[in-house]
């Protein structure tokens, strides 16, 4: 068991935390960091799987620092969102889709 | 050989990023004229590359000259080239309508041209990218950006709408770049090319998960059923142009890449779904219909449609052995990409003059708005299948290839659907037909818009007449 | 019905990790290993550190998109802001103020550093871009910086400025080869005045996702 595979476990469990979170809670500035936990943890498989056998690989360490970048454009559009509808309506959870 | 300066595969992508960035800088007059420019330079180079490709077979560009899997391939079949074929085509009628939509100081208006043109580099580097990792950035890239169209300048509802597609849309993406770093770790490398001879039956069971997971992440971003919550509050609440601009192309995207991996390196492994597939396609044609045929706002009776029609989609993976399910699937897309585009960009209009987003507000239309009811109805015909219609052409070939193929449930769904898109579409031309209240006002609107929306559909409607060198593109390098 | 909803949940998530691990365990050493032709190749790319010559220059394109992704999310962001005007800024205790007078210059000079020295350790625009990006987000929370409304077209220009560099030197080196084929003599410039373009630019984007929401609530 190398430090990459317990990097790699650890990031597999992290995702399904995430993903259970954006998708189970309701508080939106929750959600936002559920969604982060759930990106760190697809960049932390794919570092962590890579050196499995205690070798670097630099290609997938550039990737996940392209990843980082797009998360935090993803989480900044995400935060300015939240604090429009706040603004709008006070509330920080998404309002039943009222289909009429 | 086209001299390596004005290579289309690599303008399609560096044209829109280039106006997308001067339209922000210089401001929305300008932006929109460098919009419309752009669009048309970028249909021209559309109709070179296919040209180009239903010639000579594909085109491949190894950006940075490295080659995969060092560097990253650009490379184009006749499935990418008829996307790319599509996007222009469908964008460029938009953005002269988005033009005279949006007044002068509202806020959608001003962002629509920087966000649109990072929409449609976006879509063009998705459909021309042959390296896993690049498609997830240009994912990203677009999804961001329909996420930006649905809200900008929106109230509380665009903004919850906006908000929902966001965190399906990431989700969507997350599951997807988790199944990259997966296929990286047992391949080395995330090449399609490189991969495909990799990928046999035998892979190990990690490659079935990555498999899984980026295919449910793709259903996801294009709203197949049950993950279609978040589709008719965003195509509804969006201004009828960003309506378009998503259920024609945004949603297609993701189901081109479904249909990559499907036919590409994930071949051996995913066929084990196609069934799966299928059977939530035709629950997404029942669902979608029925929420249509109740709906009471007129975009989200049009936005369950488009979940409706996206079901059809669904319907061919069962029958990829036959060439002529992926041509059906195809001219689906296209089909259904012209006369939504179409259908919304009508519902824009009539909005515009009713003031108000329902059916019932549409008595009477038919007589002030002649040319925008021609332009519903001709949608219509393409959503019901009706001859000669694009959408008959693709509804035809999917029954020929289920009934060559024994698979007579798929057909019998496919005209059922028919049947209920006829219900929903002949619900608001009733109340079009109706004779008008006296007191009903209708406010001007603008030619432009008008024969905009019937330039979309009537190209669904000519484009079945023209079916047979959209096929042959399609054979051409598959 | 909603208890049901989070069980189903969970247990799908426990299941997944567990099927994961699982497989995870089996894997074998993977078919291809890039790291020897990132080392080949490593004199031509214009910088010394594998990861940043992947970054910069086998895999540029992705960093391409990725400074569109960011420079998007702003857009997105302001045409969800809107028009409100930025709120004042609201001055710290003293004491506060004039660490954030101490740590800024600080700061910049750590910024160039690390931009210069992406070519052989870790570094290059990005974080040199955030470095730059904290210190004016903590010169706003000190009260030296104003939030920031509608940008003009001078901070529209900088805002753009290192993107537009970037897809100008890539359709200029189209008339040579591929897309940002840097030719091997020139790589290690060109990668300097792209990234010393996209420092800028990035601090202003980063800032930006800040100082653009620094507005008074309820507009």
């Amino acid at each position: 068991m190398t430090t990459g595979f317990v990097f790699a476990l650890a990031g597999a469990a992290l995702f399904a935390l995430g993903v259970a979170g954006v998708v189970l809670i309701g508080h939106l500035l929750r959600r936002i960091l559920a969604f982060n936990l759930m990106g760190s943890g697809a960049c932390l498989v794919l570092v962590g799987l890579a050196q499995r056998h205690d070798l670097a690989d630099p290609v997938p360490q550039a990737m996940v620092l392209t990843g980082i970048v797009v998360a935090v454009a993803a989480t900044a559009l995400a935060l300015a969102l939240v604090r429009k509808l706040h603004a709008l309506t006070g509330q920080l959870e998404l309002p039943d889709d009222a289909d009429d | 050989m086209t001299e390596p300066l004005i290579d289309p595969l690599v303008w399609l992508i560096l044209l829109p990023l280039a106006w997308a960035t001067l339209a922000f800088v210089l401001g929305p007059s300008r932006g929109a004229w460098l919009g419309i420019a752009g669009l048309a330079a970028q249909c021209g180079l559309a109709f070179e590359l296919a040209q180009k490709v239903g010639a000579g077979g594909t085109a491949v560009h190894a950006v940075g000259g490295w080659g995969a899997p060092l560097g990253i391939d650009l490379a184009v079949d006749g499935l990418s080239a008829a996307m790319l074929l599509l996007t222009q085509a469908v964008a460029l009628p938009l953005a002269i309508y988005a033009r005279s939509y949006f007044k002068a100081d509202d806020s959608a208006g001003t962002w629509f041209w920087p966000l649109t043109g990072f929409l449609i580099a976006g879509l063009n580097a998705l459909f021309v990218s042959a390296d896993l990792f690049n498609i997830y950035v240009t994912l990203e890239l677009v999804g961001l950006a329909a996420v930006g169209l649905v809200a900008a300048g929106g109230g509380a509802q665009q903004v919850a709408a906006a908000l929902r597609y966001l965190f399906a849309t990431l989700v969507g993406s997350g599951a997807y770049l988790l199944g990259v770093s997966l296929i990286y770790s047992v391949y080395g490398t995330v090449s399609i090319t490189t991969l495909l001879p990799l990928v046999t039956d035998d892979a190990p069971r990690l490659v079935w998960i990555a498999g899984a997971l980026m295919v449910a992440g793709l259903m996801l971003k294009t709203a197949l059923f049950p993950f279609h919550f978040w589709l008719p509050p965003a195509h509804g609440g969006a201004p009828a142009p960003v309506s378009a601009l998503l259920s024609a192309l945004v949603v297609k995207a993701s189901f081109y890449l479904i249909l990559r991996l499907w036919l590409g390196p994930l071949q051996p492994l995913l066929s084990v779904f196609a069934w799966l597939m299928a059977l939530l396609g035709a629950a997404a044609i029942f669902w979608g219909s029925w929420q249509a045929i109740r709906a009471v706002k007129l975009k989200r009776l049009i936005a369950y449609s488009t979940v409706a029609q996206l079901g059809y989609l669904f319907l061919i993976f069962p029958l990829l052995a036959a060439p002529g399910a992926l041509q059906a699937g195809v001219m689906q897309v296209f089909a259904h990409g012209l006369a939504k585009a179409g259908m919304f960009a009508a519902a824009g209009v009539l909005i515009k003059a009713t003031g108000r987003d329902t059916v019932a507000g549409l008595a009477g239309a038919v007589e002030r708005l002649p040319v925008t009811m021609f332009a519903f109805a001709l949608s219509g015909m393409t959503l019901m299948g009706l001859p000669p219609s694009s959408g008959f052409l693709a509804k035809w070939q999917i029954i020929e290839a289920a009934l060559a193929q024994g698979q007579w449930i798929i057909a019998v769904v496919v005209l059922a659907g028919g049947l209920l898109a006829a219900v929903y579409v002949f619900r608001v031309l009733r109340q079009a037909f109706l004779l008008t209240p006296a007191s009903a006002a209708f406010a001007p609107v603008s030619r432009t818009l008008e024969w905009c929306a019937f330039a979309l559909a009537a190209a669904s409607v000519l484009l079945g007449l023209r079916g047979v060198e959209l096929m042959q593109l399609l054979g051409a390098g598959t | 019905m909603k208890r049901m909803v989070v069980a189903l949940v969970v247990t799908l998530a426990l299941a997944f990790v567990l099927l994961l691990t699982g497989a995870m365990l089996e894997l074998e050493p993977a078919a291809i290993d890039l790291r020897a032709p990132v080392s080949a190749h490593l004199a031509d790319s214009g910088v010394t550190h594998p990861v940043n010559a992947v970054l910069l220059n086998y895999r540029g394109y992705d960093t391409l998109l990725e400074i569109a992704v960011l420079l998007l999310a702003l857009l997105a962001i302001l045409a969800v802001v809107g028009d409100a005007p930025a709120s004042p800024s609201r001055a710290a205790h003293p004491v506060l103020q004039t660490l954030g007078r101490l740590a800024t210059p600080l700061m910049v000079v750590v910024a160039v550093y690390l931009l210069w020295a992406g070519a052989f350790r870790p570094g290059g625009a990005f974080q040199a871009g955030a470095v730059l990006a904290a210190a004016a987000v903590l010169l706003h929370l000190v009260g030296l910086l104003p939030g920031w409304s509608t940008p003009r077209l001078r901070l529209r220009i900088g805002l753009a400025a290192g993107f537009a560099l970037f897809l100008a030197v890539a359709a200029a080196l189209l008339t040579q080869g591929s897309l940002l084929q840097y030719p091997p003599d020139a790589a290690g410039a060109l990668i300097l005045l792209i990234e010393s373009g996209l420092t800028v630019s990035l601090a202003l984007i980063l800032a930006g996702l800040f100082l653009f929401l620094a507005r008074e609530e309820g507009a």
